[in-house]
Formats: structure tokens, sequence, C-alpha cells
């Protein structure tokens, strides 16, 4: 039995159905990401685990015990926001300890616990300031001890870094990720930045107007997207419609060429799919063992140790990366040229 | 040429209400033939009279100012926080007592509320007491719900309860502990500006005869000469006073510094 679970859980605000038979087991000491485009339920479905969203319908069971009518205040989670929500008129100290003089600890327990949480963020010093006079990344550390301090059955974090500079945002995110596991508390985080579940999380729940398109390590969300959707959010992908010629052995037509992916196709004869590859999945020549493409150059980008190439075939256009060797030449726009990709590189979507 | 306007204007005004000041500050400090004097601020301040209803109603005032932050600040708060959309209706009823005369009210409240009523508060010295704080209440409410309201708008109170919610608290903590401190310069200068209206307040503490500040400057305004004048500035020095402390609280004020 998974320590938090979610089942059949559903949101509508009146005719809008942000949430839709929403699934989903989390273990204990899980890193779990909430993967999607701005408001596909994301952080509704993260309210309703703190208790700020009653949901329509479905259940939410902590540890075991169904927490739906649980009041928020009384269900020990640890919450932290995009926009800090530190309380101004209270210093770090007395944010950090705000959980703890709540639940009416002592005063030795909370001083301690004071100074394992300052320490642990990487603060120690910073006890007496005031939220306005630390940083935007200071701030949500501090958020995050706060959240912590009173050692809450379940962290969540709803784009915690999304309000940061970006190399702030890149440091933050494996001091979370290294203190989550060093609690080993079992956490949800809320994202719309692919680059950070990829980075952090133990599995990825990628969603998509308020369901779960799927559930997965990063390995698997960004090897093995199991929709279109996911394929397209997740990383670059290049993507080519193409008709089903033999469904028996796996051959597609793509702009006049037949491909034969050497696998069975469960679509029907003249179903037109697409085939998803990754830019890294491609190279230019031909290969041992994989399949031609030909096509035109139609962007050359020099990127430094990077060349991507934008190749037309047919109506579609791909992108592929190629390393930049010293005393290769530059490909030129508008020639023709011959890519190859391993059959197993290539998805077929259906919708 | 339109600065020449401006300029114009504003000597007009300062004229208009400058004016009337200097004649009644210089008329008060007349008494003494011939020289200035502060005699007749000596007389008023030595008036058992004047301490008394003084005392009153600072008293008044004060019970006013914790019966109003009492009132409004959950209101305030619950109705930015669950119910915004009845917000125009609740600024309306708060802004009623401007409309209405308060002679209107206390009509209102002594047939309410007399000896022969469900709730005889008239027929005691406290419940008259108490009737006299609900009325001044009413007057500042205006002035009370707008600054607070005003002040609830500057922090992200949905946020901030909801942390403060996840942290365990409950809604007198939140209220306690998180709300009421942030919005603390707010509250006072809505705690002053009903500290100006109960000490000149006249209507209501005579209708239902209490010994309160304004009606004792009526009395001695209807028998003395110099007096009057000394008891005017007075009270204008302590509006003023009461103005000056908003403007230093919300500049003091550690929490405005907040980055937003
Ligand atoms: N209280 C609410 N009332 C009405 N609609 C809401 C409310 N909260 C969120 N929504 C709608 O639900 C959808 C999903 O919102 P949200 O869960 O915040 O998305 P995300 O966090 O993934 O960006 C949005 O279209 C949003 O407008
Ligand atoms: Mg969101």
């Amino acid at each position: 039995m998974a320590f938090l679970e979610i089942e059949n859980l559903q949101k509508t605000f009146g005719d809008l159905r942000v949430v839709r038979d929403f699934n989903l087991n989390v273990e204990q000491g899980e890193f779990i990401s909430f993967l999607g485009p701005s408001g596909c339920g994301k952080t509704t479905t993260l309210r309703m685990v703190a208790g700020f969203e009653t949901p329509t319908a479905g259940s939410i069971r902590i540890g075991g015990k169904d927490v739906v009518n649980v009041k928020p205040n009384q269900r020990n989670i640890g919450m932290v926001f995009q926009s800090y929500a530190l309380f101004p008129n209270l210093t770090v100290a007395q944010n950090v300890t705000f959980g703890l003089k709540v639940a009416g600890r002592d005063k030795a327990t909370i001083d301690t616990r004071l100074k394992e949480m300052l320490t642990m963020i990487g603060l120690p010093d910073l006890g007496e300031r005031y939220p306005f006079q630390l940083s935007g990344g200071q701030q949500q550390r501090v958020a995050l001890a706060r959240a912590l301090a009173p050692a809450p059955q379940v962290l969540l974090l709803d784009e915690p870094l999304s309000a940061l500079d970006a190399q702030i945002r890149v440091s933050l995110r494996s001091e979370i990720r290294a203190i989550q596991q060093k609690l080993g508390i079992t956490t949800v985080y809320v994202t719309h930045d692919q680059e950070e579940a990829l980075s952090m999380s133990d599995r990825i729940v990628v969603m998509h107007r308020g369901i779960a398109d799927q559930i997965g390590t990063p390995v698997e969300i960004y090897n093995h997207p199991a929709t279109r959707f996911v394929a397209n959010f997740v990383g670059t992908l290049n993507q080519i419609e193409a008709t089903v010629a033999d469904p028996e052995r796996g051959v597609v037509e793509v702009a006049g060429q037949s491909l034969a992916l050497e696998r069975k196709l469960s679509h029907p004869k003249g179903a037109s799919v697409a085939l998803a590859f990754r830019p890294q999945a491609l190279h230019m020549g031909k290969g041992e063992g994989e399949i031609p493409v030909r096509g035109r150059i139609s962007e050359v980008q020099f990127l430094g140790a990077v060349i991507r190439l934008k190749v037309d075939v047919g109506e579609a256009s791909i992108s592929l990366d190629a390393f930049n060797r010293a005393g290769a030449e530059l490909p030129v726009t508008g020639s023709e040229l011959t890519l190859s990709i391993a059959p197993s590189d290539i998805l077929v979507l259906g919708d | 040429m339109s600065k020449v306007w401006a300029w114009g204007a504003l000597i007009f005004g300062v004229v208009y209400f400058m004016l009337p000041l200097i004649g009644m500050t210089e008329f008060s400090l007349s008494m003494r033939r011939g020289v200035y004097s502060f005699d007749a601020y000596a007389a008023v301040l030595a008036d058992p009279q004047f301490q008394a209803t003084f005392a009153y109603s600072v008293v008044m005032a004060l019970a006013t100012i914790i019966f109003g932050i009492l009132l409004v600040v959950p209101t305030a708060y619950w109705v930015r926080l669950k119910m915004p959309e009845a917000r125009p209706y609740v600024e309306f009823i708060t802004l009623l007592p401007l409309v209405i005369p308060a002679i209107v009210v206390v009509f209102g409240y002594i047939r309410l509320y007399n000896t022969s009523s469900w709730l005889p508060l008239t027929g005691s010295v406290m419940g008259t007491n108490i009737l006299l704080m609900f009325g001044y209440a009413m007057l500042s409410l205006p002035y009370m719900y707008r600054s607070i309201d005003t002040g609830l708008r500057t922090i992200d109170i949905a946020t901030l309860t909801e942390a403060a919610m996840s942290l365990g608290a409950g809604w007198v903590t939140i209220l306690a502990r998180v709300i009421l401190p942030n919005v603390l310069a707010s509250v006072l200068s809505g705690a002053f500006l009903t500290f100006a209206i109960v000490i000149g307040e006249f209507t209501i503490a005579a209708l239902l005869d209490r010994p309160a500040f304004g009606p004792y400057m009526q009395i001695l305004g209807a028998n003395r000469a110099y007096e009057p004048a000394a008891l005017a500035v007075i009270a204008f020095g302590i509006t003023w006073a009461c103005m000056g402390l908003i403007g230093l609280v919300s500049r003091f004020s550690r929490y405005t510094q907040v980055k937003r």
C-alpha cells in the first residue's frame, strides 16, 4: 500500500472540469513531480491534497487514512508556495518556528529544531532578519525550512522556483532534492519546467487537461513517451506524419519514401500515424542496420559544441544535432543529404 | 500663466482655512487685557468638568477602537478571503453612517433600546455607555473599514492564510499572529481617526445624556467667552496630533518596507 494514494480524483469549478479522474500512488519517501503546461490542473490537484480545495469526487489517503474531510490545519502537510508567502511581520526564526509554536512544543525543542533547520538550509546566522531583508532564493529556503520544521508527513511544493533567477533556480533545485533525500520525506513537486522535473524526480506525472497522461521515471518519460502530448511536452521532439503501408512488416510511407520500422504496428493499413524521435537520435550519412531518410537542409545553427540542423523531409521539418568535430565541414543550407536513424529510436504515436 | 492661478488658488485656500484659526487662537490668548496669556487655557485645564469629560471621552474612544478592531478586521478579512463578490455591498453598508445623520441614528437607538424594550440598554448607566460606544463605532465605521481594507490589499492574505493553515494554525491564530500585525499601520490610522471622531462627537452623547467632551464644549461655549476658544484650540490640537500620528505610524512601520 502506497503512502499517498489518490484515487479517481475530480474537481469541477462550475462547468469547468479542471481535474478529471486523477489516479496516483506515491510511495513513502518518494519525490514526485507534476509536470504540465499552465492551466492543466496541477495546482488544483496539489491544493486538494493540502485541503485547500474540496474534491468534487474521489479519495485522497495519506498513510491509509482518508483525509478528504480533514481540515487543512489538521493534515500535517508542509506547503511551499511560488510567492514564498513568508509572514512579513515575523523574523526568519519566528517564521521557521511558527508551526512548532502553534503545535505547542516546548521552548527547548523549538530552539533545537530551529538551529537544525537554519543549518540545513545554509542560513545559520540569518535568524534575526526579516523577510524583506533577504533575497528571493534565501526567502524560498526559509519557506522550505518553515514547511519542514513541524516534520510534516508530506511536503508539497507549487512551482517554488518559478519566481527566481535562472542561476539560483538551478542551484536550489539540487539543494531541495538533497534535503528531501536526507529527510526521506514524501514530496509532491509542481512545475511546468521539464528540466526541473527530469532532474529532480523519482517519478514524474505528466498532466494534460486534468488527466495524468503518463506516470513514470524521468528516463521512461523521456525515452518512451506514452502519448503525443507527453512526447511533445518533454524534450525537443521531431514529428513527421506518416501513413501505414504494411502493418505486418512495419512499413510506413513518408513524403514518398518507404521506411521499414522492423516491428509490427497495431495500426491498420492506410492509417496516419506520427513518427517521433529525438534530435540526437538522428545522424548524417548512412549507418549499418539503420533507416535512411533523404532531406534538404533548410537551416544551420552553429551552437558551439553542437551544430543544430533543420532538415525538410517532404512537408515536415525535423531538427538534428551533430557534434562539432574539428576539421569537419559545416553543412550548407539548401544541400541534399541522407540521414539515418535506428528503427528502435523511432516512436510511433497514435492519437 | 496657469502657475499663477495655481498659486492663487493655493493662497486663497490657505487664507480661507487659516484666518479663522488664527483669529480663534489669537482670541483664546487674549483673556488678560492688553497682553497675550494662557489664562484661558489654565482655566479650562483646571476645570474639573473638563478633566472628567475628557477622561470619559478618552476611555470611550479606546473602547470604541478596540471594539472597532475586533469587528472590522475579521469582517474585512473574511469578505476579502471568502466572499469577494460581496465587497461592494459591505463597502456600501460601511458608508451609510456618512449619509444617515447621527440624530436619526440616536433616536432609533433610544426607541429600540429604551427601558420598556426587549433590551433596555438605556435603563442603566453601563448600558447607556455601551450603547454610546456602539454609536461611536458606527460613526467611525467608514474610516475604520476603509483603512483596514486598504491595508489588507497590500498583503497576499489568501496565500498567507494558506501558509499559516498548512502549519496547523486555526482562524484565531491566523488573525492574531498573521493578519492583524501585518495591517497594524492601517489599523492604527483607523484608530486615530476614530479617536478624533469620538473626542469631538456631540449629538449622540448629548441625546443619551452622557458626560462626554463634546457636550462639555457646547455647554462651555454657551456660557463663557474666552475659554471655548481655548478649548477649540485644544480639540484642534488633539485632532492634528492624531493626523500626525497616522502619518508617523505609516512612515515608520517596518512592514511597509516589505519587498513586493
Ligand atoms: N477557484 C477557481 N475557480 C474557478 N476556476 C479555477 C479556480 N482555480 C483554478 N481554476 C481554473 O482551473 C484551471 C487549472 O488551474 P490550475 O490548477 O491552477 O492549473 P496549473 O497549476 O496547472 O497551472 C485553470 O483554467 C484555472 O483557471
Ligand atoms: Mg499552478
